[in-house]
C-alpha cells in the first residue's frame, strides 16, 4: 500500500511542478462551457434545461483530452519498464495513476462545475447535485480513460483514437451522471440514478486495472 | 470451440479455407437468389407495415451479425490473449470490418425503414442508439489495430478493446434502454410482437441464413488474404 | 410494390453496396498482396 500512496504522490508532485497542465485543462472546461450559450442562445429556460448535460459533456472532453500523456511520459522514460518489472502487482501501479489523475482533473472539474452551473441559471440544489455526480462519477471517466491510454501507448495519432476508445465507453456514466441533475430538476428519483452511477463507478474501479495492466504489459513487451 | 482448434495453424486454415471457398460462393450466391425472390416478390406485404417489411429481411439479419460479429471477435481476442493463437489475430483482423459493414447495413436500412413508419430517418430509439454505440466500438476495434506500426502489438491491443467491449456491451445496452424511457414515452411501431406470421419468418430465416453465409465468406477470404498480407511484411522487414 | 417500394428498393441498395462493396475491396486486396508476394517469389504453394 505505501507503494501505492508513493506513486500517486510522485505523480501529484510531478503535476506541481507543472501546474499549467492543470490550468489549460480546466480552461478548456470553461471555455467549452461558455461556447454553449453563445450557441444556442441566452433563452434562460433553454439553457438550465441543458445545463446538466452539456456540463457532463464538457467534464468528459476536458478529462479526455489531459489523458493522453497518462502514460506517455513514463513509456518514454523508462519509468514504465521499472514498472513492469517491480514486485508489486501492476494493477495497483495502474490504479495509483488513474488516481493521481482523478486528484488533478476529476476532482477540480466537480468543484469548478457548480461554477458554470450558475450561469446557466440552476438552483443551488441542483448545482450541489451536479458537484455531487461529477464526483462520484469522473473517477470511472478517469479508469476508462486511463485504459484507452494505456491502448493507445506508443500508438499513431494516439489523442483521437483515445478519444474514439473512450467515448462509447462511457456512454454510461454520461447518462447516469446527467440524468441524475435532471431528474432532481423534473422531480424524479436522484437517489437512485446516483447509485447507479456510484455502481457504475465501481464497477470500472474492479475491472479496469487488469484491463489496463494488461495493455501495459503488451506495451512494455 | 474445441473442434476448431485445428484451425489455428494458419497452414492448415489455408487449406481449409481453400477447400471451402468455392462451395461456399456457390452455396451464397444460390441461396441468395432464393432469398430475394422469396423477399421481394413472394411474401406477401404485412399487414401493419405494408411493404416495408421486405426491409426487415435484410435489417434484422444484420442486427444479429453485428452484435455476434462482435462476440466473435472477443472470442478471438480471448484466444490470442490466453492461448496466443497467431490465426486469432489474423481472423479478428480479417473480420472486425465485415461486422462493421453489416451494423452499417442495420443502420441504414433502419433509417430507410424508419422514414415511412415513424415519420423520420433516425429517431433516438434505445435500440438504433446502442447499435450506433456498437459500430463506434467496431471502429474503435479497426482503428486501433491499425494504429501501430509492429502489427502485432496493434493485435493484441486491439483484443483487449474487444473484451473490455464485450463486458460493456450490457452496461450500454441497459444505460441506452434507461435513457430512452426517461426521455421518450415509447411510442413507436415494434416489429412483429409476440409473434411473426410464418410468412414472413420463413424469408426472414431464409435471408439470415444467407447473411451468415455471407459473413463467413466474407472472413475466410479476408483471413486468408491477412495471412498473406503478414508473410509480405514478414519478407519486408527481412529485405 | 406500393408508396412505400422507394424505401425498399433504397435499403437493398445500401445493402448492396456495402456488402458488395466489403466483398470487391476484399477479392482486390486479396489479389494485390498476392501479386505482390508473387513479385518477391513468395508464391504459395498449391
Amino acid at each position: 500500500m505505501s507503494g501505492f500512496a508513493a506513486l500517486v504522490a510522485r505523480d501529484l508532485r510531478l503535476v506541481w511542478r507543472r501546474p499549467g497542465d492543470v490550468a489549460v485543462v480546466l480552461a478548456f472546461f470553461v471555455v467549452a462551457t461558455t461556447l454553449f450559450p453563445l450557441g444556442i442562445g441566452p433563452e434562460a429556460n433553454v439553457l438550465a434545461r441543458i445545463a446538466a448535460g452539456v456540463l457532463w459533456c464538457a467534464a468528459l472532453f476536458a478529462a479526455l483530452l489531459s489523458l493522453d500523456r497518462l502514460f506517455a511520459a513514463d513509456f518514454e522514460d523508462g519509468t514504465l519498464d521499472l514498472l513492469l518489472l517491480a514486485p508489486w502487482p501492476l494493477e495497483l501501479a495502474a490504479l495509483a495513476k488513474c488516481c493521481a489523475h482523478w486528484i488533478v482533473t476529476g476532482l477540480p472539474l466537480a468543484l469548478l462545475a457548480p461554477f458554470l452551473g450558475v450561469a446557466f441559471g440552476l438552483e443551488p440544489g441542483v448545482l450541489l447535485a451536479l458537484a455531487a455526480t461529477l464526483l462520484v462519477g469522473t473517477p470511472a471517466l478517469s479508469l476508462i480513460g486511463g485504459l484507452a491510454a494505456a491502448l493507445t501507448l506508443g500508438a499513431r495519432k494516439s489523442g483521437a483514437l483515445l478519444a474514439l476508445l473512450a467515448l462509447p465507453l462511457c456512454v454510461p456514466t454520461l447518462i447516469f451522471g446527467s440524468g441524475a441533475v435532471e431528474a432532481l430538476a423534473t422531480g424524479g428519483d436522484f437517489g437512485a440514478h446516483l447509485a447507479v452511477l456510484a455502481a457504475l463507478a465501481l464497477v470500472a474501479l474492479a475491472t479496469t486495472p487488469w484491463a489496463i495492466a494488461a495493455a501495459l504489459r503488451q506495451a512494455g513487451e | 470451440m474445441a473442434d476448431l482448434h485445428f484451425l489455428a495453424n494458419p497452414a492448415r486454415f489455408r487449406r481449409f479455407s481453400q477447400r471451402v471457398l468455392p462451395s461456399l460462393a456457390f452455396a451464397t450466391v444460390l441461396m441468395l437468389a432464393v432469398g430475394l425472390y422469396m423477399a421481394l416478390i413472394q411474401s406477401p406485404p404485412d399487414y401493419q407495415q405494408g411493404d416495408t417489411v421486405r426491409i426487415m429481411f435484410v435489417h434484422v439479419p444484420s442486427a444479429w451479425l453485428a452484435m455476434a460479429g462482435y462476440a466473435l471477435l472477443a472470442g478471438l481476442g480471448a484466444s490470442l490473449l490466453i492461448w496466443r493463437h497467431p490465426l486469432a489475430a489474423l481472423m479478428a483482423r480479417a473480420s472486425a470490418p465485415v461486422g462493421a459493414g453489416f451494423c452499417a447495413v442495420c443502420l441504414l436500412t433502419g433509417a430507410l425503414w424508419g422514414r415511412p413508419m415513424w415519420g423520420a430517418y433516425w429517431v433516438w430509439d434505445a435500440r438504433l442508439t446502442s447499435m450506433l454505440l456498437l459500430f463506434f466500438l467496431y471502429l474503435g476495434h479497426i482503428a486501433l489495430s491499425r494504429a501501430y506500426d509492429e502489427p502485432e502489438r496493434g493485435d493484441r491491443a486491439a483484443a483487449i478493446l474487444a473484451l473490455v467491449g464485450v463486458i460493456n456491451l450490457p452496461i450500454i445496452k441497459f444505460s441506452v434502454d434507461w435513457w430512452n424511457t426517461l426521455h421518450q414515452p415509447a411510442s413507436v411501431a415494434r416489429l412483429g410482437g409476440p409473434s411473426i406470421h410464418p410468412s414472413i419468418l420463413i424469408p426472414l430465416l431464409w435471408m439470415a441464413a444467407t447473411l451468415f453465409l455471407l459473413f463467413v465468406l466474407l472472413v475466410l477470404l479476408r483471413t486468408d488474404t491477412e495471412i498473406d498480407r503478414r508473410r509480405l511484411e514478414n519478407a519486408e522487414l527481412q529485405a | 410494390m406500393s408508396a412505400h417500394a422507394v424505401y425498399v428498393m433504397s435499403a437493398y441498395l445500401v445493402a448492396l453496396v456495402i456488402l458488395g462493396g466489403l466483398l470487391v475491396s476484399s477479392l482486390a486486396t486479396r489479389n494485390r498482396v498476392r501479386r505482390e508476394l508473387a513479385a518477391r517469389g513468395l508464391e504459395r504453394k498449391k
